[in-house]
């Protein structure tokens, strides 16, 4: 992958509160047209971080670049190129949210002849076509959500930093929102989202976790789930899973055994057979009814990487 | 400054201003409320002085000179007495602010042409109306004898006074000029106090200082606004002053509103600033009524005179730019005065204004706070 392709690239980026660090030292990049996921539990940088890089928090230390511009030094000339949505929802509740379109258009000084055009868009992609006329504070979180994500967007940035924007949205607004962050996707817009969600992370294209200010991993879904566990994770189901159980806890060989609702998970470090288990079993007496190898989900991973890293 | 910008800016703030009533109240109502109270209730001016009147000569000479004390309207007679018990009575019970004894050898006097000598005794209690009400009653005293030297055509020397620019003497027409003054401030400073640190605290400005929007432009179309309420304000003490307190107006309409403006332009750098800096709303407010509100109330002369006050206070009074807004209102209201006599404040309120509204801009970033 060539340095042309990146949008977003970060070096040893520090940023210090009053002897707290709450960044410290991460280097990433980001590619143009990927939806890259920034995941963490609350107060391990995501929102720092995303500050930065937005212009609206100066590093401590370290370099960044969002397109063609020195997160240092050009804050100013990155806010015309980016759209951002805050966590907590940050438009103007007393106007209506035609108004709020309005002003936001005004303020990215979106030309005239398109600014009817983009209003409409607006309102058509956040479903708030019937209720342009609406008190934004009346709204629901979800729809304010998508309104903010609207006006974020009136002015076409080539990138888009979303911090945690659907936290306290209901699931069915939730799943309506990644639809239409994968739709920008489509058309070329980088999107750099932060989340605690994990089943949301599973929808980024690339991931970075990011645990009490350090960047500990970074892949596609996928390779995380892959590079945070050793050994291979195998499911069980027996006719005796108490007897089974029993019996495996007592073999050196298996790393891990645990109960898995009715079943039983094994990890097995790599290059281990499974096949030998199946027969131990069956001489005990025990029937094995599936033995197979699971995926590890990204909880798994996520979780066996802030234990190592912890 | 991008014009667009600039103008989304102030119309946004605009419809906030017209959707939030604590704002219009502030903003018109409450100078209204100021108006009408000054100009109809607060005077001071002494009229209608109960006085008691113990007349120890009863002759034609001694009733003449209560007969004119009547007559200039500032005092009325409350109850005639017999004696020295029953004035003290109605001192007592504050029934009357003044006791008059006149002599037994009043009349005597008066013929034989000597000094005539009257006894007040004053309600000390009320300080400020005791002195006042004295000094009119030594008044009344003088003119009743010139009016008596005249009447001989013996020659005595009469001061003839004279009063210019405000010839009735009327506290309300230099009260209602130096009100306009604090209503500027209110709108100005108080108001506008409020502007930056809202958005601060609704999290409005996090998304705001996201945007490519300048310093400049958030800080001037949120001034934008609330300079056109100042003017309307004082359009509204303009016309009530005329037309409902007859206050006089001698000077020049545009060069009051050029004058205003520059003042309130002033006031309105010295809330945003403090709304920068403090980015909460109820610390800002606290600020722009210490620092900018209640100077212009106390120590602009409009109500306490300046000369009055202790040296440390009077030399503070230097840096309160009220003091000069109002010397320009009463000069303009009062005296006709332009620019020639005018131009020293002039030039001082628009170095205020300019340097309130630059420190303004230097002070606002577009980060985030620490």
């Amino acid at each position: 992958m060539d340095k042309e392709s990146f949008i977003v690239e970060v070096e040893n980026l520090v940023r210090k509160f009053d002897g707290f660090t709450a960044v410290d030292n991460i280097t990433f990049q980001v590619r143009k047209g990927e939806v890259f996921g920034f995941l963490g539990p609350n107060g391990a940088g995501k929102t720092t971080t995303i500050k930065m890089l937005c212009g609206l928090l100066s590093p401590t230390s370290g370099r960044g670049r969002v397109g063609d511009y020195d997160i240092s030094t050009q804050s100013e000339k990155i806010k015309e190129n980016i759209g951002y949505m805050s966590q907590k929802f940050s438009l103007y509740e007393e106007l209506t949210v035609e108004e709020n379109i309005d002003f936001y258009s005004g303020i990215y000084r979106v030309k005239k002849v398109l600014k009817k055009e983009r209003k409409e868009w607006v309102l058509k992609m956040a479903d708030l076509e019937d209720k342009r006329g609406r008190k934004t504070g009346e709204l629901a979180l979800g729809w304010k959500q998508r309104l903010a994500l609207g006006c974020a967007l009136l002015h076409n940035p080539p990138i888009l930093f979303l911090d945690e924007p659907t936290s306290g949205v209901d699931p069915v607004s939730r799943r309506n929102f990644w639809d239409m962050i994968y739709s920008f996707s489509d058309k070329g817009t980088t999107v750099f989202v932060t989340t605690h969600y994990l089943d949301e992370a599973e929808y980024c294209h690339r991931l970075g976790l990011i645990f009490k200010g350090k960047l500990v991993q970074i892949g596609t879904p996928e390779e995380l789930k892959g590079k945070s566990v050793s050994g291979s994770i195998w499911e069980l189901e027996c006719d005796k899973p108490i007897e089974a159980l029993d019996f495996l806890q007592k073999d050196k060989r298996i790393m891990e055994v645990s109960l898995f609702g009715i079943n039983i998970h094994l990890l097995l470090p790599s290059g281990e057979e499974v096949t030998p288990f199946s027969h131990l079993l069956k001489e005990k007496g025990i029937e094995v009814i599936r033995l197979h190898k699971v995926i590890p989900s990204l909880e798994d991973a996520f979780v066996s990487l802030i234990r190592k890293e912890s | 400054m991008n014009l667009k910008r600039l103008l989304a800016v102030s119309y946004k703030e605009s419809l906030q201003i017209l959707r939030d009533i604590r704002v219009l109240i502030m903003a018109f109502a409450i100078p209204l409320i100021l108006l009408i109270l000054f100009g109809y209730a607060v005077t001071l001016d002494i009229n209608n002085l109960p006085l008691g009147v113990y007349d120890q000569d009863n002759s034609r000479e001694s009733k003449e000179f209560v007969e004119s004390l009547v007559q200039s309207g500032y005092f009325s007679i409350k109850d005639y007495v017999k004696n020295y018990k029953e004035l003290e009575t109605l001192l007592e019970k504050s029934e009357i602010k003044i006791a008059l004894v006149i002599p037994r050898n009043f009349s005597a006097e008066v013929k034989s042409g000597n000094k005539i000598e009257v006894q007040t005794i004053l309600d000390g209690s009320d300080a400020n109306t005791a002195s006042i009400g004295s000094g009119y009653l030594s008044g009344g005293l003088l003119l009743f004898y010139s009016k008596i030297a005249q009447a001989d055509n013996t020659p005595a020397i009469e001061g003839k006074i004279r009063i210019w620019y405000n010839q009735d003497l009327k506290s309300r027409n230099f009260i209602i000029p130096g009100l306009i003054a604090v209503i500027m401030m209110i709108i100005g400073a108080l108001l506008t106090s409020l502007v930056i640190a809202r958005e601060w605290e609704r999290g409005t400005m996090e998304q705001l200082i996201a945007t490519p929007v300048k310093s400049s432009e958030l800080i001037f179309g949120k001034l934008i606004p609330y300079f056109l309420i100042g003017m309307i304000d004082l359009l509204m003490a303009v016309v009530l002053a005329r037309l409902l307190f007859k206050v006089p107006f001698q000077g020049d309409y545009l060069f009051m509103f050029l004058a205003s403006g520059i003042f309130l332009l002033g006031a309105l750098g010295i809330g945003m600033f403090i709304s920068i800096l403090t980015k909460s709303q109820q610390l800002a407010y606290q600020m722009a009524m210490l620092t900018s509100f209640l100077p212009a109330y106390i120590l602009s002369g409009f109500i306490f005179p300046i000369f009055n006050m202790p040296l440390f206070l009077r030399i503070i009074t230097h840096i309160v730019p009220a003091r000069y807004y109002i010397k320009i209102l009463q000069g303009i209201f009062l005296k006709g005065n332009g620019l020639q006599i005018l131009g020293g404040e002039i030039l001082l309120l628009s170095i205020f204004a300019l340097m309130m509204l630059t420190l303004a801009n230097l002070i606002f970033k577009k980060r985030l706070p620490e």
